[in-house]
């Protein structure tokens, strides 16, 4: 058995909080440089040129990528065999969130209740998803998710004969209904199966995954294929005023479901996609 | 085609701006978003003061990060203007000449845009970092409680913005993913 003091999460987790609102990770930096030189329209190219722009000021500057900083998502998964001293974990992820968000200049975005709206003025409380799996290490991601996309994100429950033609559909459905509202070039990240609660995590999750890297299932990896090149030609373009790059990628999870249903979670991010990840 | 206004900005420069131009503002302008714009539908429903004159100037759709000491602003790009639509047309009517935002609007924003020869600008959504740069001061007028919803007086020098919606209901979103659409 090991044991993490709930400091040491307060700590990572303030850091990372930083960490993602000033710097995008790799994989979402390539895809953004390649974007430019892949895009056809002239004032599409404008504004991915203006989006590398902003990246450079961003890191140089100490200037959130996005004034949007997010509501906090956090996802711990937590070996079996770790036992957590020093108080509550709960209370320690949130505490690294306000210590981020406060002492990192960020943007205070959360309010204490959805119809009296009152902000918290620290930007908690996160979001919180614990996992357990075998061993003794605990794996943090901070994904901090702006709302002009999570507000064109959607879930359909699908019937069985829908079939794959409809998990298309709706993935297109939700992607052109965001249109310009969620800041493209977007990354899709979609689940399918599961329930209606495991559905949308699987496509959250998905927004976590590389940009860069397909599903080792190969009817999904196809899936995700198609469906990029088919969200890049609706014409939709970077800032929603026309051009050829209207996603980075499609990212899709999958799980086993009920023999009745067929759920389809989309989860759209801007090219703002944020997240850290650690090992402790 | 490319442009340089002023803001605040008449209706006469306002008609002279095409859906698709490219345009530099310099000048003065407000900040206002959702809470913001629901308080100023209730100050108008009880009679009072707004927290600014409508007439000729442009309201910017965006909540701030916080500055560091020693600037004028953090992060300051656009968020989503559709969740403004319920309160924009009635601020038309008073005068309002352009909003600056992102993303789509009503038919009834649409409406009122033509009828006040008004103006929806598009800034570039997650280029916050960039558009600060073009803002020189920053000054909060009122609702200081509600934080980054507060409304703020800005002052700004070539702050860049494509026109969408012109005085004639003209709509880049429409147009625009047409010409690149191959399915």
């Amino acid at each position: 058995m090991r044991t993490i003091d709930v400091v040491d999460v307060t700590r990572n987790i303030r850091e990372m909080c930083i960490e993602a609102n000033y710097f995008l990770t790799a994989d979402m930096e390539d895809a953004m440089k390649a974007a430019v030189q892949n895009e056809k329209a002239p004032l599409g190219r404008q504004i991915l040129g203006q989006l590398q722009d902003n990246l450079k000021i961003a890191g140089k500057e100490m200037i959130p990528i996005c004034q949007d900083t997010g509501m906090a998502v956090v996802f711990l998964e937590i070996g079996q065999d770790v036992h957590f001293t020093g108080g509550s974990l709960e209370d320690a992820v949130n505490e690294g969130v306000r210590l981020g968000y406060t002492e990192g200049y960020l943007r205070k975005s959360v309010v204490g209740d959805p119809l009296i709206r009152t902000n918290t003025q620290d930007n908690t409380p996160a979001v919180i998803h614990y996992e357990i799996t075998e061993g003794e290490h605990l794996e943090i991601t901070v994904a901090p998710k702006g709302f002009g996309s999570e507000n064109m994100s959607r879930i359909f429950m699908l019937k069985p004969a829908d079939g794959i033609e409809g998990v298309k559909n709706a993935i297109l459905t939700a992607v052109k209904d965001a249109g310009p509202n969620a800041c493209p070039p977007m990354v899709v990240g979609v689940g399918i199966g599961g329930t209606f609660e495991k559905c949308a995590l699987l496509a959250k999750k998905a927004l976590i995954r590389p940009v860069n890297g397909r599903s080792p299932i190969r009817y999904v990896r196809e899936l995700e294929e198609e469906m990029l090149e088919r969200i890049n030609r609706t014409g939709i373009g970077p800032g929603g005023l026309g051009g050829t790059t209207t996603a980075l990628a499609v990212n899709i999870n999958t799980y086993p479901t009920h023999i009745a249903g067929l759920p389809v979670a989309v989860n759209i991010c801007c090219h703002v996609n944020r997240h850290a990840v650690r090992i402790l | 085609m490319e442009r340089h206004i002023q803001a605040p900005m008449s209706r006469e420069d306002a008609k002279k701006l095409r859906a698709g131009d490219y345009v530099y503002i310099t000048g003065t302008i407000y900040t206002a978003r959702d809470a913001a714009h629901k308080r100023m539908q209730e100050a108008l429903g009880r009679k009072e003061p707004l927290p600014f004159e409508m007439k000729d100037n442009l309201i910017y759709y965006m909540g701030p990060s916080p500055a560091w000491k020693g600037r004028p602003i953090g992060s300051a790009g656009p968020t989503t203007a559709s969740r403004m639509d319920k309160y924009t047309p009635e601020l038309l009517d008073l005068g309002l000449r352009g909003m600056i935002g992102k993303g789509k609007r009503s038919d009834a924003v649409k409406e009122a845009i033509v009828r006040n020869g008004a103006v929806y600008f598009a800034a570039v959504g997650g280029a916050g970092a960039l558009l600060s740069k073009a803002i020189t001061s920053a000054e909060v007028i009122a609702y200081d409680d509600l934080g980054a919803e507060a409304v703020r007086r800005l002052k700004v020098e070539n702050f860049p913005v494509i026109v969408v919606i012109d005085s004639e209901g003209n709509d880049l979103y429409e147009t625009a993913a047409e010409a690149y659409r191959s399915e």
